[in-house]
């Protein structure tokens, strides 16, 4: 019966793949939008007690206080009532975009206000000016203290791309639910998802795990 | 904005609401007592030093930290059934939200465990402790002192992450908005409600987390 249904398996594979291809999709888009959006609001977050980082704080406790399935469903079905329709892939890229944006922006704000001040005073005191000071000293800094966790968060966004399947975008998480109405054999099916997962998030955990071993030492002795 | 709101609908369905909250908080109960029996298993297999433990300890970590959660949800609720096993949504809901947040916080235990001084294991050793006591009269209690910060901000990631449960249709929060939803297609009222009590429910965790270290801190310095 296995081999049967593991035939069966093989010739839904185009799908997996497609799949696949759905997910490293939707994950690389939102992932390059995530940290732009998470750097320049890190930025402007790390600046502590401005107008601008209240709101912004405002918007990281929004994004983390609830639940990535509520957002995605406030963007897909809320905003055409506003007359601002989306295709299913725009609003999940636009979802996990806003959503990976929150995160980056905490690891980024942080990673800034770990950077001793010392820093930033003397490049004011060589006559830099203050952006002068944060992006030619204090970002390249914070950035390469930040890495390790940007590459963790990183794993997650991939992981919550899987919530996109919800709006009917065929990723592996679909394939998979698709597959399974014709193939019942849940754990053979669910088995290949986690598998094809795997192989995406694994190597970047571990990568992630390097990093934070490499940098955490012989940095910042001061 | 206020004139698409209706809020007459949300007071309505405001029991619903509250069913779904209800329902939403004690499935993270006991998600959470779930995940930290998980987490101090895997933990305690992990650093026991014995191979044939610690092995699979970290395959389970491993697999569940690089795979998605819907897609270990879905390999419980498509794959039990094929196993023999039936049990109900609500139940596959729960176990995988244990095991999926245990092995987040077993690694949040390590971590714990780790920034534990040497001295206090050779201290026990030298007060004839087993390894049994040692772990869990003198490791642990301090581990939980290390990681409650971490551990509440697991605490929020669950309660998020069981929205994900509306999917298989166990009752709670988000289920509730989908209802409404559903019901007097009405995404705004329904949505933004839902967005509203999972906010709630952050605002209070990060209250506590926020309460605790600054007692701790307090303890600390006296």
């Amino acid at each position: 019966m296995w081999g049967f249904y593991f035939d069966q398996l093989m010739n839904s594979m185009p799908m997996f793949y497609k799949g696949m291809g759905v997910t490293v999709a939707i994950s690389a888009l939102s992932l390059i939008g995530g940290t732009i959006i998470g750097v320049i609001t890190g930025i402007l977050r790390s600046n502590e007690g401005t107008f601008m980082s209240r709101i912004l704080s405002l918007y990281v406790d929004f994004m983390r206080g609830t639940p990535f399935l509520v957002q995605l469903f406030i963007i897909f079905f809320i905003l055409p009532e506003f007359g601002l329709q989306m295709e299913a892939f725009t609003a999940a890229v636009v979802s996990l975009t806003i959503y990976a944006g929150s995160y980056i922006c905490e690891i980024v704000s942080a990673s800034i206000q770990a950077v001793p001040s010392g820093q930033e005073e003397a490049c004011r005191s060589l006559g830099h000016t203050r952006n002068q000071a944060m992006i030619l000293v204090v970002l390249p800094q914070a950035l390469r203290m930040a890495l390790p966790a940007l590459v963790g968060q990183y794993v997650l966004l991939i992981k919550d791309s899987s919530i996109v399947s919800v709006i009917g975008l065929t990723d592996i998480t679909r394939a998979g639910w698709l597959t399974v109405q014709r193939v019942p054999e849940g754990i053979m099916v669910f088995g290949l998802v986690g598998i094809l997962y795997f192989a995406v998030c694994y190597p970047l955990i571990q990568l992630s795990n390097m990093l934070e071993k490499k940098f955490s030492t012989g940095e910042m002795k001061l | 904005m206020l004139e698409y709101f209706n809020f007459r609908i949300i007071w309505e369905y405001m029991p619903l609401f509250m069913e779904g909250l209800y329902h939403t908080a004690w499935i993270s109960l006991v998600g959470i007592i779930g995940s930290l029996i998980v987490g101090m298993l895997a933990c305690a297999c992990r650093i026991s030093g014995i191979k044939l433990l610690a092995a699979p300890a970290v395959a389970f970590i491993e697999v569940i930290r690089s795979t998605p959660l819907l897609a270990q949800l879905y390999f419980l609720y498509f794959g039990l059934p094929s196993l023999g096993i039936q049990v109900d949504e609500l139940t596959t809901g729960i176990v995988a939200l244990s095991f999926n947040s245990g092995a987040y916080v077993a690694e949040i235990l390590r971590a714990g465990i780790k920034g534990i001084p040497a001295g206090q294991v050779e201290a026990a050793m030298g007060q004839g402790f087993n390894v049994y006591q040692r772990f869990f009269y003198v490791i642990l209690p301090q581990a939980f002192a290390n990681t409650l910060p971490p551990m509440l901000g697991q605490a929020i990631v669950l309660v998020k992450d069981s929205a994900v449960l509306s999917l298989i249709s166990v009752m709670e929060l988000t289920r509730a908005g989908q209802m409404l939803n559903s019901e007097r297609f009405m995404p705004s009222e329904a949505f933004l409600t839902v967005a509203a009590l999972y906010l709630l429910v952050y605002y209070v965790l990060k209250g506590l987390t926020k309460f605790y270290q600054m007692r701790m801190t307090r303890f600390r310095s006296a």
